[in-house]
């Protein structure tokens, strides 16, 4: 498996939103690949006959019947928000349209 | 914004091989949202149809709507797709200010409804065989409105505002195969192809289907490929073609364009496109790039949805006739010609008219006063016909008023907006406008006497063989009595006055 | 008629206090307000508390007080432990106090909902004494990596109290609750018992309701109780515990035995299994010395040692560190400075959204949080979750085998619960590896979705202080590590001739107020 090394970790920084300087991207590596390297066994522990669990305890159709609950007020809704206008979150501008 | 050169469709066509792929995103009419007990209402006063769940507040876990479930399941059985026997959710992980969690619970590697497909029906009856990848459960995002830019467009917003009741709506994406072979059929094919969609959520009943609410969402794939050659061209992604016009208009664009940039020599870039309707053009979206790296994984705070045979028969019993079998039948049942019935499916009162014959009236009165009345009525009052306010109930009581010569078309005519001015029913608007036919033929005949009497010509042609001429006399006893006679009878008395055979 | 300073009030145990009150020989007043007296006291030293939740709490405490003393129906219905008060680790969400995850991203924030657990005491009427230190997030094994500075240990001032629950497991070890609520996704609850010579359950996966525990990773991440007795933490769990409709992995199983399973302890024929691999090479000697006496208090009481073996733990860490940080990076995503929290405007540059969750992220967060995330985002990312996420997945299958053997060779395994005594403040902070092996014992439970106690073993011989000891049973057999769980201490304690924090520091010259009771005055 590839080392990981600073230009991972700033795109990696990138994808996870956090912001990163230039001392810490290098720091980050360094103690990354040692986590990474720590872990690379654990690709040849299973064969491919063996299934993956995600859940630790296999449950299924864990479902609500649809019936409407409680909901907020606008104000009990936007009352941890950094920023607010006219009842709705209030963002800067986004940049990269999709 | 650059203006991207195109070619003409027709030169398109002739070099290239247009393939196609939709993504069809249909939002769900449950009562609640997908994984909170939150009201799936559309409209509201911004941000309070939510819960702590759907603003993704720290410590909150979802719970899917069953309800949700079996309405995508009836959506994957109405596109002939088999229904997973055991299916997950996934997350897809991205940061966007109208993803409250910044990751969107969506389905990956396990959608709950596979393989299937969709036999739309062209204008001319050409029968196109639509191949079905996926039908997957996800969650709706907020809704952003840009504010301080020029016409809510992003570019240039100085701030944006988020509501997040949109947010957590059930919503099944539908994902074709490549459509191939539709040739310069392509822009009418992916509209046809939408509104068949749309057709059957709204038939199962399991989507309000309304396009312009943002129910019915289409993303336009398009590719094209020289003629003969095998590989696909790379396509372009057109995102949120919301009409089924637009659809159609969008296809036919981005063909015309692909063709130019290939004719140019130059690669199709692999890209979202953003439609335009006032245009009709895409302009450039986002080009495909590492933020695209999605990092799915099964959403660890949800449990499989394990569908029994038994639960997707259960299912399967209650599906309604899909629409195209039902189109088929009605059409044979009322006997309208082929030109007739697409008429009333464009004008949008196929059910309605359905409804009128099944509360009594004929199929051809029907149409008569759908067609006819409503349909124009709908369109100044810009709704649609079902929604204008006429009941079926009301028509077959118009219609039995005018068969029984109560009173004539002229005045149904004003009896039926009188029904919608909210003054009553027919019956009773016949009664207060005093609009009866005047049934009594004593001052009839009075009247028939003295148009006879000034028109000694006339009378005299109609004795003379020349039946054709009663008109004028018909006009003046219409006349002489203000449009309350029945011209039916007023023509029969006359015929009867003169000794002449109608 | 009797007489109890406070400072015998504090050192009593929950079911003591229950019993107490429900005697009258005391009130719930008076009992929080002992406490609360004693987090004035000594907390200044240990930090152990975010946010004392005073007058809350003995609002309901006077309220649970007025029921009983109004008598009838109303106080017949009183829960069990009405007016017993317990502390909360602040991972939890609650109404009317800040939850700050011990993080600076969400510093002064407010739930306007509360979680499931929290409902719970409300409708069991235990009055909140407040909010609990931790590792930010969770991330941790020392709350050192708390914003809001460390957490003590109660045994040494210089040591820390475990993690990421330190917090709670230091405040019920310097008396300044009696029960306090945990999270333990990797050790977090048993862990920080261990070393502070308390008692922590880690329930089975979905025994306990997470609604409104701050996500860290989901599929492992489990509430469950702290106290400084076995049968406590039975009563506490019992509160806890139960179907919750919130909570889409939550059992529908009743756990209503723990109690019972902890006064009826014996271990008369049981099998209790050594794991090989959690014990021996990497285990301090003094840890090492107490696991064998426990060892030698079982079987001398009926029970029979077995040893089995697991040789996939030795992947588990691996496994943990990769399934762990991958959740982490996608829960954590919601920290963004858009709907609640910290925001934080780019010093420089163009002000978009991305580059304001950039910036209020990249100051929000500590570096052990950001050092998860990204090392999450790496295993998830293209090209590297088949074998990073993927292969971790797949030894989760391995462990729970190799524990599906086990246990058909004994009724419960045991292990001591972390291999050392309780470090010094900054030994290990800038060895985060170093810092991640202090779970090796605890996480293979997380990992199986098992549940694990931890209970005190005594002191090391080389240091003086606590050491845990791990029982671990199959998955919704938590009973069983009462019933073993109090036979071992009931053992211990006798051996010791009292509770083990009996011997820890005062840490405060005891203040001898005397509370008048009021039990069966006239």
């Amino acid at each position: 498996m590839a080392a990981i090394n600073r230009d991972d970790v700033a795109h990696l920084a990138r994808l996870a939103h956090i912001e990163m300087s230039a001392e810490e991207l290098d720091r980050m590596a360094g103690e990354l690949a040692v986590i990474v390297d720590s872990v690379k066994s654990v690709s040849e522990a299973a064969g491919d006959d063996v299934p993956a669990t995600s859940h630790p305890i296999p449950l299924s159709n864990v479902f609500r019947e649809d019936v409407v609950g409680h909901t907020f007020t606008a104000e009990q809704a936007l009352s941890g928000a950094p920023d607010a206008a006219e009842d709705r979150f209030k963002v800067p501008a986004i940049l990269d349209e999709d | 914004m650059s203006t991207d050169t195109i070619l003409s469709f027709e030169e398109a066509m002739e070099k290239y091989d247009p393939v196609l792929g939709f993504e069809v995103h249909v939002e769900l009419n449950t009562k609640t949202k997908m994984f909170s007990s939150a009201p799936n209402v559309f409209g509201d006063e911004p941000n309070t149809n939510v819960n702590e769940v759907d603003l993704g507040l720290p410590g909150v876990l979802p719970v899917v709507n069953k309800a949700a479930v079996e309405s995508s399941i009836k959506i994957g059985l109405a596109l002939n797709c088999k229904i997973a026997e055991s299916c997950r959710f996934a997350r897809k992980n991205y940061f966007y200010p109208d993803t409250p969690k910044n990751f969107q619970t969506s389905q990956y590697d396990e959608p709950i409804a596979y393989d299937g497909y969709l036999d739309i029906e062209l204008e001319d009856g050409t029968v196109f065989r639509v191949e079905i990848e996926r039908a997957h459960m996800e969650e709706d995002a907020g809704k952003l409105t840009h504010m301080g830019g020029a016409a809510g467009r992003i570019q240039g917003a100085d701030y944006s505002l988020v509501d997040y009741n949109r947010a957590g709506v059930p919503l099944v994406e539908i994902v074709t195969k490549p459509i191939q072979g539709a040739g310069s059929r392509a822009p009418e094919l992916a509209k046809a192809y939408v509104s068949a969609i749309r057709e059957i959520v709204k038939n199962l009943g399991v989507s309000d289907a309304r396009m312009e609410r943002g129910n019915v969402r289409c993303d336009a794939n398009v590719s094209l490929r020289p003629h003969g050659q095998e590989r696909f061209g790379i396509r372009s992604e057109t995102k949120n073609v919301n009409s089924l016009r637009a659809v159609e208009h969008a296809v036919r664009y981005e063909i015309q364009r692909h063709a130019a940039v290939l004719d140019s020599g130059q690669p199709v870039i692999q890209e979202t496109r953003h439609w335009h309707e006032d245009t009709r053009t895409t302009t450039s979206g986002r080009a495909k790039s590492d933020a695209d790296d999605y990092r799915y994984f099964p959403e660890p705070d949800l449990v499989p949805v394990v569908a029994s045979r038994e639960w997707v028969e259960e299912l399967r019993a209650t599906l309604p006739e899909p629409p195209a079998e039902r189109r088929k039948r009605l059409k044979e049942a009322w006997g309208y010609s082929d030109l007739e019935f697409r008429d009333v499916v464009n004008a949008g009162v196929m059910d309605s008219i359905e409804e009128t014959v099944a509360a009594g009236a004929s199929a051809s009165a029907a149409r008569k006063w759908w067609m006819g009345e409503i349909v124009g009525r709908a369109k100044t009052a810009d709704v649609d016909p079902a929604e204008l306010g006429v009941s079926p109930q009301t028509i077959v009581e118009l219609n039995g008023l005018v068969e029984e010569g109560k009173i004539n078309n002229k005045m149904a005519s004003q009896v039926l907006d009188g029904v919608l001015a909210g003054e009553g029913t027919p019956a009773e608007i016949v009664e207060k406008r005093g609009l009866a036919v005047v049934s009594d033929d004593g001052p009839l005949l009075e009247a028939i006497d003295a148009a006879l009497a000034a028109q000694p010509d006339v009378a005299e042609k109609i004795r003379g063989g020349k039946v054709q001429a009663i008109g004028a006399i018909v006009g003046g006893v219409m006349k002489a009595t203000r449009g309350q006679a029945d011209a039916g009878r007023v023509r029969e008395l006359i015929l009867e006055k003169l000794g002449v055979e109608g | 008629m009797s007489e109890l300073t406070s400072n015998e009030l504090i050192r009593l145990s929950a079911a003591a206090l229950a019993a107490k009150l429900r005697a009258g020989e005391v009130t719930s007043v008076e009992v929080t307000q002992a406490h609360l007296d004693r987090i004035a006291a000594v907390d200044g030293q240990v930090n152990a508390f975010l946010h004392v939740n005073a007058e809350e709490a003995l609002a309901v405490a006077a309220e649970v007080d007025a029921i009983r003393a109004a008598g009838g129906a109303a106080a017949e219905e009183l829960h069990e432990l009405a007016g017993v008060p317990i502390a909360v680790k602040d991972l939890i969400v609650t109404i009317g106090q800040p939850t700050t995850a011990g993080s600076k991203i969400l510093e002064g924030w407010h739930s306007p909902y509360d979680a499931t657990v929290i409902k719970k005491l409300r409708a069991a009427k235990m009055p909140i004494l407040g909010k609990t230190n931790l590792d930010e997030f969770a991330m941790g094994s020392s709350t050192e990596h708390s914003a809001y500075g460390p957490t003590r240990n109660p045994w040494d001032l210089e040591r820390i109290p475990g993690g990421s629950g330190g917090g709670s497991a230091a405040a019920v070890a310097a008396f300044e609750a009696p029960l306090a609520l945990g999270t333990d996704t990797g050790g977090s609850i048993r862990q920080p018992g261990a070393v502070t010579g308390t008692v922590g359950v880690k329930p089975t996966y979905g025994a306990v309701s997470r609604y409104g525990a701050i996500a860290m990773a989901s599929s492992l991440d489990q509430i469950g109780p702290v106290s400084r007795t076995v049968l406590d933490s039975a009563l506490l769990q019992e509160v806890i515990g139960g179907h919750d409709p919130f909570d889409s992995t939550s059992l529908t199983d009743s756990f209503d035995n723990l109690v019972e399973a902890a006064r009826t302890g014996n271990v008369q024929g049981m099998k209790i299994g050594i794991i090989k691999e959690l014990h021996g090479e990497g285990y301090q000697a003094g840890v090492e010395n107490r696991f064998n006496e426990s060892l030698e208090l079982l079987k001398e009481a009926g029970a029979e040692i077995v040893e089995v073996s697991c040789p996939n733990l030795k992947y588990a860490l691996g496994a943990y560190y990769l399934i762990m940080p991958s959740e982490v990076s996608s829960n954590l995503a919601k920290f963004d400075g858009v709907r609640f929290g910290l925001r934080v405007l780019p010093k420089e540059g163009p002000m978009t959204i991305e580059r304001v969750m950039a910036a209020t992220r990249a100051a929000g967060f500590g570096d052990e949080v950001k050092r998860r995330i990204i090392l999450g985002t790496y295993a998830l990312s293209a090209g590297y979750y088949d074998a990073y996420y993927g292969s971790a997945q797949k030894v989760r299958t391995l462990i729970q085998r190799d524990f599906d053997a086990a246990f058909a060779q004994a009724d419960v395994l045991i292990s001591p619960t972390a291999p050392t005594t309780a470090f010094k403040l900054g030994e290990k902070l800038d060895d985060p590896l170093a810092m991640y092996l202090n779970d090796v014992a605890t996480i293979p439970a997380n990992m199986a979705g098992i549940p694990g106690l931890s209970l005190p073993g005594g002191l090391a011989d080389e240091d003086g202080l606590p050491v845990g000891i791990q029982l671990l049973a199959p998955a919704r057999e938590d009973a069983r590590l009462y019933r073993v769980g109090a036979v071992l201490e009931a053992l211990l304690e006798e051996k010791w001739g009292g509770p083990l924090l009996a011997q820890a520091p005062s840490l405060v010259e005891p203040v001898e107020t005397l509370v008048e009771t009021h039990g069966g005055s006239k």
